[in-house]
């Protein structure tokens, strides 16, 4: 592996990356092998699009041929419903890694996706009246 | 409480089943406040999510990579204020570099708003922010940091200085106080609110 050579870049002092600064030790997409972008599906997630865990997902079978990543973030799903940017936050993984692991999620039935409210037809006045007096309530 | 009336459960025909997320997004220079304003609101820790940037092919292709760092990592605050179950309102610090303008176009899509963050002691810095919210007709306010020592302007003074569209409003704050930064968003929603519906009007007559 290329550890034994992190530390030693530039001879100049001072230059070395350590830990965390040299980078991650599995480059990002290495786990969505290679992929950039969702598959086949080509969904689009918002940052803050709302991903829940299928009422009716597949069985363990299938489950344990999951990746670690796409376990962990099953993991966060099932513990609350979340955002994909809090899902990127809590898994430690750069957003465009998330969103195309939850491509195959989604694809395989583990996970729903709710759709952002479309920029044209912003919410009600009812929903913003809710909104200003939860605020005020808080 | 709020909560409590009967028709809050927001269950028209079973539409509940889709929780509903607003966005709002923190803009302004670099050290104005950005992340303080996020962090007083939430009710979660701010968290960080990172976007990693650069071209897929460098990535696929970089073996070594040790002595030639390919990779950019923006970070992006954001926190979560849950209005009710099913509606909650998230908040993104938007990156402070020019060069991630790209990343704010993502961001501002169904954006709901936007608060830009002001210090009069740099007023120029918030510039970029404002021209790009009116360009793209979103609605915004211009939240004024007051940090201490710094000598304080009126909103007035600021609208004028920044050559605002008449009825943005500008806002004097705090941004780390949790109240002040609570006031500063429903000035923006109410403002929102007010955008949308004379929108609304415009279309029909």
């Amino acid at each position: 592996m290329n550890e034994d050579s992190a530390g030693g870049g530039p001879s100049v002092p001072g230059s070395q990356w350590y830990d965390a600064d040299a980078g991650p030790l599995v480059r990002p997409y290495a786990m969505t092998g290679g992929r950039t972008k969702p598959g086949p599906s080509n969904v689009r997630f918002d940052l803050i699009a709302l991903v829940v865990v299928d009422d009716d997902p597949p069985g363990p079978a299938e489950e344990s041929l999951l990746g670690p990543e796409h376990r962990s973030l099953l993991a966060l799903c099932r513990a609350e419903t979340q955002s994909v940017a809090e899902l990127s936050a809590d898994a430690d993984l750069p957003v465009g890694v998330v969103r195309v692991l939850l491509g195959d999620l989604l694809e395989s039935g583990f996970v729903r996706v709710s759709r952002p409210v479309p920029p044209a037809q912003l919410p009600d006045e009812r929903i913003l009246r809710e909104v200003i007096d939860g605020l005020r309530a808080l | 409480m709020a909560y409590e009336r009967s028709e809050s459960t927001g269950a028209e025909d079973g539409a509940d089943t889709t929780a509903l997320a607003l966005k709002i997004l923190v803009a302004g220079g670099f050290g104005v406040g950005k992340t303080t304003l996020v962090g007083a609101v939430s009710e979660i820790r701010p968290l960080r999510t990172e976007e990693q940037l650069s071209r897929a092919g460098e990535l696929v292709d970089d073996t070594g990579g040790v002595d030639q760092k390919t990779t950019t990592t923006v970070a992006m605050d954001f926190g979560r204020i849950t209005i009710r179950s099913g509606l909650s309102l998230y908040l993104f610090g938007t990156p402070g570099q020019d060069r991630f303008w790209f990343l704010w176009d993502e961001l501002s899509q169904g954006a709901l708003g936007a608060v830009v963050l002001a210090d009069t002691r740099r007023l120029e810095d918030c510039f970029p922010a404002v021209d790009y919210f009116e360009h793209r007709k979103i609605p915004f306010v211009v939240a004024v940091n007051c940090f201490t020592g710094a000598r304080t302007y009126g909103a007035a003074d600021v609208s004028r200085a920044l050559d605002l569209d008449r009825g943005t409003p500008v806002v004097l704050c705090d941004a780390r106080d949790r109240d002040s930064g609570k006031e500063v968003l429903i000035r923006l929603v109410e403002y929102a609110g007010r955008m949308h519906t004379a929108r609304l009007l415009d279309t029909v007559g």
